[in-house]
């Protein structure tokens, strides 16, 4: 899993079926002490993140197909969690 | 997923079986503020609707093979849909 924040979200009409009205948001990655990195993905909400939420994003195909119970569904990247609080210790 | 803008299109001779009647676009990579990141892609048009200069979004990978209808053909990126508008947060 990768953490990140939402920084803005994509609208669009003709996309593939299985895409049709998900909430597709885009989320800098950010390092463990918060720095963003400068990479970015796109991926679909599960947990209703707002705008400049610190979240938590599945980047796997497989475990995103069980969170969103859609067994041949083309999806890679799933917010799965919003972070309250991250404790690094060294 | 990735954003992505077509720049053009490949129109093979010859393909693999299940890949005859895709549409294969060149497309180059974006970063989240659209400016051009990388070098440009072959994705296979999943939509079979994007047409030049739109703004994309694509999968890598077997996401990539699984959006295809027939799905599992040999690909390694596909475009899943058409960016109709990205909002980015003020400040970012």
């Amino acid at each position: 899993m990768i953490t990140g924040i939402v920084t803005g979200n994509i609208y669009s009409t003709i996309n593939h079926a299985f895409y049709d009205n998900k909430r597709l948001l885009v989320v800098e990655k950010t390092r463990a002490d918060g720095s963003r990195t400068g990479d970015y993905i796109i991926a679909v909400d599960t947990v209703d993140a707002g705008p400049d939420d610190p979240v938590l994003v599945i980047d796997e195909g497989n475990s995103a197909r069980q969170v969103v119970q859609a067994p041949d569904a083309p999806i890679r990247s799933v917010i799965v969690g919003i972070i309250d609080h991250v404790d690094v210790v060294s | 997923m990735l954003l992505g803008k077509v720049i053009g299109k490949v129109v093979p001779c010859e393909v693999y079986k299940g890949l005859e009647s895709v549409p294969l676009l060149w497309v180059q990579p974006l970063t989240r503020d659209l400016k051009k990141k990388g070098t440009p892609i072959v994705c296979a048009d999943g939509t079979r609707m994007a047409g030049p200069d739109e703004l994309v979004y694509y999968e890598g990978g077997r996401e990539a093979a699984m959006a295809l209808d027939p799905w599992f053909v040999p690909v390694d990126h596909a475009i899943i849909g058409i960016v109709d508008d990205v909002h980015v947060n003020e400040g970012d």
